[in-house]
């Protein structure tokens, strides 16, 4: 049987000014699976992951062209409803970047935003997002302490907490654990896997083991173009393309 | 290898330094630091003067001076209230002016503004800040109390007039032109220095908000919300200067020493009563009156603007230079 695809670009292309950032790109992301996406930097691998939940739109002379599809919708076309889109698609960013606010608070804002403000569902809400982001035993007795407080491994957990709590079916994680250290990687890594079951993740990793450890899926980028994709134990073992083959060997990148 | 590094020697006809070279070094550095605390002498001795002039005032009068209400020469006799009252409320009114303007425009230029509109609109806001205040004071006295006289303050007396802060007679020169003027002068500290903490936040909270499926303005609202204590310096900050402000207000304020409820009635502020009587005040009491409310507006000052530029160099990591010029 195959399975049900959640993301699908198709011909997509990226522009920031001249600069031609992704070439003709088609993925497809299956879903409640962990697809990595891996390349040498500025392959074009976060700008793909940003395209997802259409973060790129901040940046001033961005231009695309070709489709990308999430659960069917159309994401860039013109009556698409971007508030609405990444309501829908959780984000973790490199860097920790919890709010100068309490525990609690980071994890209800996005809630908030949709107009939940009783206190009892804020709080079940929370609970539940903070257990899911393995973060609740650590902090269950200080969630009106600052967020700052926390460590970074942590404040990166919170993060993650904080894109579950709107429950969406796709969280976008770019190199998650980069800042973190060893240990504080492994307890996100093993986040990722406990998650998938509920949530179609796609990651971002300059990190090759990584992307063995945790992924279903893995797509190899390179100056803007998708090399090679395919199940994550193929692509490493038995790479189709020699590009892949010398970038996963350290070649190169 | 190792050992030390030997010094190959200066061929015979070399240049060689004067022996004196090395002391003048260390001569600069000490009459440069000499120079540099000369400022903190300067302070010392101002606050010596100011508190040594009071004196005579300050056993005569004791506390009763902050809230006696009688300014009365002639029979020697100095309660500073009404000026107190007057800074308080000519600041206060400034500041409920400035803020939504100066905060609005920081909003603007920090978080929507294209670049060159934010360089243009930023480089006439410092402008704004370096206009002397004398200035202001002519633009008051001859354009903005024309206007309030004929048109602003018969029309706010005629609609809201049952309220005591709008009754009495449209002068055009009081407490609301004082603090029109006041607050147009305060606007670039908050607006210049607000924008700065503001773009001091870091972009990933916005990110984060956005991709939380936050609007535009959601998103700026949690930059406003971190840049908090920042934006509560840069309020301080200008309202230090709004109550310290002499020239200006002492044109358009009307100079009287009654309190009063009504913003359209002529007052007098702490700054402006020294301005307007300095000259005039003969009495060895009189003057030691003065000199004392110098010293209660300094003490105020004093303690607003080290306050004030704490919360913003914390909110800005230690980075604005505008905390320190502002």
């Amino acid at each position: 049987m195959k399975p049900e695809i959640r993301i699908r670009t198709h011909d997509f292309d990226l522009f920031y000014g001249a600069h031609h950032a992704l070439k003709s790109v088609s993925l497809e992301v299956p879903a409640n699976s962990v697809t990595a996406i891996i390349g040498p930097s500025g392959c074009g691998k976060s700008t793909l992951l940003r395209s997802f939940n259409r973060m790129n739109d901040l940046i001033p002379g961005v231009r695309v062209r070709g489709r990308v599809e999430l659960s069917g919708l159309d994401v860039y076309a013109p009556g698409t409803d971007v508030v609405e889109l990444r309501r829908h698609v959780g984000m973790v960013f490199q860097r920790a970047n919890p709010f100068p606010k309490s525990i609690f608070e980071n994890v209800a804002y996005g809630l908030r935003l949709l107009g939940v403000n009783r206190r009892a569902e804020l709080e079940a809400r929370v609970e539940t997002s903070l257990r899911r982001a393995a973060l609740w035993e650590e902090v269950r007795d200080r969630l009106g302490r600052s967020a700052l407080a926390l460590s970074g491994g942590q404040q990166q957990r919170l993060c993650i907490a904080r894109a579950l709590a709107v429950e969406p079916e796709v969280v976008l994680m770019d190199e998650p654990a980069s800042a973190l250290d060893p240990t504080a990687t492994a307890r996100v890594e093993e986040l990722v896997l406990e998650l998938k079951s509920r949530y179609t993740i796609v990651v971002v990793t300059h990190n090759m083991q990584q992307a063995a450890r945790i992924s279903d899926t893995t797509a190899f980028m390179m100056v803007g173009e998708l090399v090679e994709v395919g199940e994550t134990r193929s692509l490493f073992t038995r790479p189709r393309q020699k590009l892949t083959e010398d970038y996963i060997t350290g070649r190169f990148g | 290898m190792s050992g030390a590094l030997t010094v190959p020697a200066l061929p015979a006809g070399a240049p060689r330094r004067r022996p004196g070279a090395r002391w003048a070094d260390e001569a600069y550095r000490r009459g440069l630091g000499a120079l540099a605390l000369l400022v903190f002498v300067v302070v010392a001795l101002i606050v010596y003067e100011i508190a040594r002039g009071a004196g005579p005032s300050i056993r005569a009068f004791g506390w009763h001076f902050l809230v006696g209400t009688e300014w009365d020469p002639v029979a020697d006799r100095y309660g500073a209230l009404p000026y107190v009252f007057g800074t308080a409320v000519s600041s206060g009114l400034a500041m409920l002016l400035a803020l939504p303007l100066g905060l609005g425009t920081a909003i603007y230029l920090a978080e929507l503004a294209p670049h060159r509109v934010d360089q243009a609109v930023s480089f006439v806001v410092e402008l704004l800040a370096s206009i002397p205040s004398i200035v202001y004071g002519i633009w008051g006295l001859f354009v903005l109390a024309p206007l309030l006289r004929t048109l602003v303050e018969p029309w706010l007396i005629q609609h809201f007039g049952f309220l005591p802060l709008f009754q009495g007679f449209p002068f055009g020169i009081g407490m609301l032109n004082a603090g029109i003027v006041l607050a147009i002068m305060v606007v670039p500290t908050i607006a210049s220095l607000s924008r700065e903490i503001l773009l001091a936040t870091p972009p990933s909270l916005r990110e984060a908000a956005l991709a939380l499926g936050a609007t535009r303005a959601e998103a700026i609202a949690v930059a406003v919300d971190a840049a908090r204590p920042g934006i509560l310096g840069a309020v301080i900050l200008a309202l230090g200067r709004a109550v310290g402000e002499t020239m200006a207000v002492t044109m358009v304020i009307g100079n009287s020493n009654r309190i009063s409820a009504s913003l359209l009635a002529p007052g007098s502020t702490m700054a402006s009563v020294i301005a307007n009587e300095f000259t005039e005040a003969t009495g060895a009491l009189y003057l030691s009156a003065l000199v004392e409310i110098a010293l209660v507006l300094f003490a105020l000052t004093l303690v607003m603007n080290a306050f004030a530029r704490l919360l913003v160099l914390w909110a800005t990591g230690g980075r604005s230079d505008a905390a320190g010029a502002a």
